[in-house]
């Protein structure tokens, strides 16, 4: 029942922003709404902000106009968003697994979380578009298992690095949320550390772990996709933003596809999460 | 052959400038029911805390049965009740009854029979598939106290088990316990900070006093401990008749020394 109500609500909203968008079209002046010299409000003629209706008929048309045998926009965007999404994916694996083992080497030893938390936290400061050139320019210079670096290692390793910390942040909350009495009847139980991890720390870290994940996943995408800019990687809806705003003057509705493809795999990212909410229920519990 | 459940001798703790406990000699026989009782700060917490090895005494001795109390612990030979049932919401109510044995890798099946069987001790077989949170405030604490019982401990330590329970459920628990506590013989220690409670259910009264946390008096309780099969009816007629209120009298008068 929720759910469904959950899948109406987002129904609703998504029809009232194209409402709005389309309102905005009809009454706003096509040049904007300016205040002396300044431009309040934005242009709304279709070179700005195309029709709903154009945005969605480009996705059935070719790449480039008038060119013969090309794969349609729609296609473009769909194995460009799959890209990325490979990506992310990959980025969220690993960074929920070096997320995970941090929080767990936190929640172990005192120290470790007094010494790492502040660089956890500060990893996060530094602006994804400073690192992006540098993973790239280490890449080149590395090569594992006699695999030569790809551009989209460098890829998912920075998309790793914005997933890594709600994960490492909301997994060692969850594993230090048991209450004083619950650890004590553990210990009153002779359970050592492991069994305490795995009967009490690990099913109690569930709540707070879920919206870690949900935020690491968003996380992973958006890293994937402005990884993709900043270096310059093929193949993925990164490249088509790029690509496509560049030729904006000409094709406007274009460039709204591949931002409509981005939003649409953010989207599918949070309904895979959705899905490991739907199988952790038993553990859901409301956060103490 | 069966000796003492418990034995203090000598047990002082310290935390900080407080001394919580001072010198404390107290033995519980194999079997027998013994309540603590003070004001708050008298260390009838911490006392019990020393016995299940979740403090360490700064001085002294601390024993269950024969065993140093680490090894107690070890070997299970104690089950814990505390304020709160502390039940983990992502169990179900007879999950929780068998975590005791799940932590120590009991089979299933010897684990499902175990707590089948202590869950209709409690008189909850019903609930076996609730969740925790489904159940009242007394029942958890029923849960909690099956759940103590699941390794067939000798000794059970219960800190205040029924004191955020309301009156009327509150005896009716009491007369659960002295009817679980026959059936399975354990020895128990019990803190409470309520007088009839004490009196209703112990062999022994234990009265202590704060800053130094003391044991000032021991007063003979109302329960024959003789009498394994004391039914819930008999707590009724121990709860009416005079000898009650001459123990509880007791006890007051010992508290109020001790206070003075």
């Amino acid at each position: 029942m929720a759910r469904l109500r959950t899948a109406v609500s987002a129904v609703v909203a998504f029809t009232l922003l194209v409402v709005a968008w389309e309102l905005a079209k009809a009454v706003l002046p096509e040049d904007g709404v300016r205040i002396g010299d300044t431009r309040v409000l934005p242009r709304t003629d279709d070179a700005a902000m195309p029709h709903v209706w154009t945005v969605l008929a480009r996705f059935g048309e070719p790449e480039v106009a008038g060119a013969a045998a090309q794969r349609t926009v729609g296609e473009a965007v769909a194995s460009g968003a799959l890209f990325t999404l490979g990506l992310a994916l990959g980025g969220l694996v690993i960074g929920g697994v070096l997320g995970a083992v941090l929080a767990l080497a936190m929640a172990r030893f005192g120290l470790l979380e007094r010494a790492l938390l502040p660089w956890v936290v500060l990893s996060q400061t530094v602006p994804l578009i400073a690192i992006a050139p540098l993973v790239a320019g280490w890449g080149g210079k590395i090569a594992i298992l006699g695999q030569p670096w790809q551009p989209w290692t460098s890829v998912m390793v920075i998309s790793s690095y914005l997933a890594f910390f709600p994960i490492a942040v909301g997994m060692l909350r969850g594993l230090t949320s048991p209450r004083r009495a619950d650890v004590e009847l553990f210990r009153s139980l002779a359970a050592g550390w492991w069994t305490t991890l795995l009967r009490l720390r690990l099913p109690a870290s569930v709540p707070h772990l879920l919206p870690a994940v949900r935020l690491a996943a968003a996380a992973a995408v958006v890293g994937a996709i402005v990884a993709e800019i900043s270096t310059g990687t093929r193949g993925g809806v990164g490249r088509l933003i790029i690509e496509y705003a560049q030729s904006a003057t000409g094709d406007p509705s274009r460039m709204y596809t591949a931002i409509l493809g981005a939003a649409v795999l953010g989207l599918v990212a949070a309904a895979a999460v959705g899905l490991l909410d739907l199988a952790l229920r038993r553990y859901r519990g409301s956060v103490a | 052959m069966s000796g003492p459940a418990v034995e203090l001798a000598g047990v002082d703790k310290v935390f900080g400038p407080v001394r919580a406990l001072d010198g404390i000699e107290l033995t519980i026989g194999a079997g027998e029911f013994v309540s603590l009782i003070g004001p708050s700060g008298c260390g009838k917490s911490t006392l019990l805390r020393v016995v299940a090895d979740l403090e360490q005494p700064t001085a002294g001795t601390v024993r269950v049965r024969g065993k140093p109390a680490a090894q107690a612990r070890l070997d299970q030979d104690y089950g814990i009740a505390f304020q709160q049932a502390g039940l983990l919401e992502w169990r179900s109510v007879a999950e929780n009854v068998e975590l005791p044995l799940h932590v120590h890798g009991v089979p299933r099946a010897q684990r499902r029979e175990r707590a089948a069987e202590l869950l209709e001790m409690v008189g909850l077989t019903e609930f076996a598939r609730s969740r925790p949170g489904e159940l009242s405030g007394g029942m958890q604490q029923r849960v909690a106290i099956a759940r103590a019982l699941a390794p067939k401990p000798s000794l059970l330590l219960m800190d205040e088990p029924f004191g955020a329970l309301d009156e009327m459920t509150r005896e009716r628990m009491q007369a659960e316990l002295l009817r679980i506590a026959g059936e399975t013989r354990a020895a128990v220690l019990f803190v409470t900070h309520s007088i009839p409670e004490a009196v209703v259910l112990s062999d022994r009264v234990v009265v202590m006093s704060p800053r130094p946390g003391r044991i000032t008096e021991v007063v003979a309780g109302r329960r024959p401990g003789s009498r394994p099969d004391l039914a819930p009816d008999d707590v009724e007629d121990v709860r009416e008749s005079a000898a009650f209120f001459t123990a509880i009298t007791d006890v007051r008068e010992a508290l109020r020394k001790g206070h003075g």
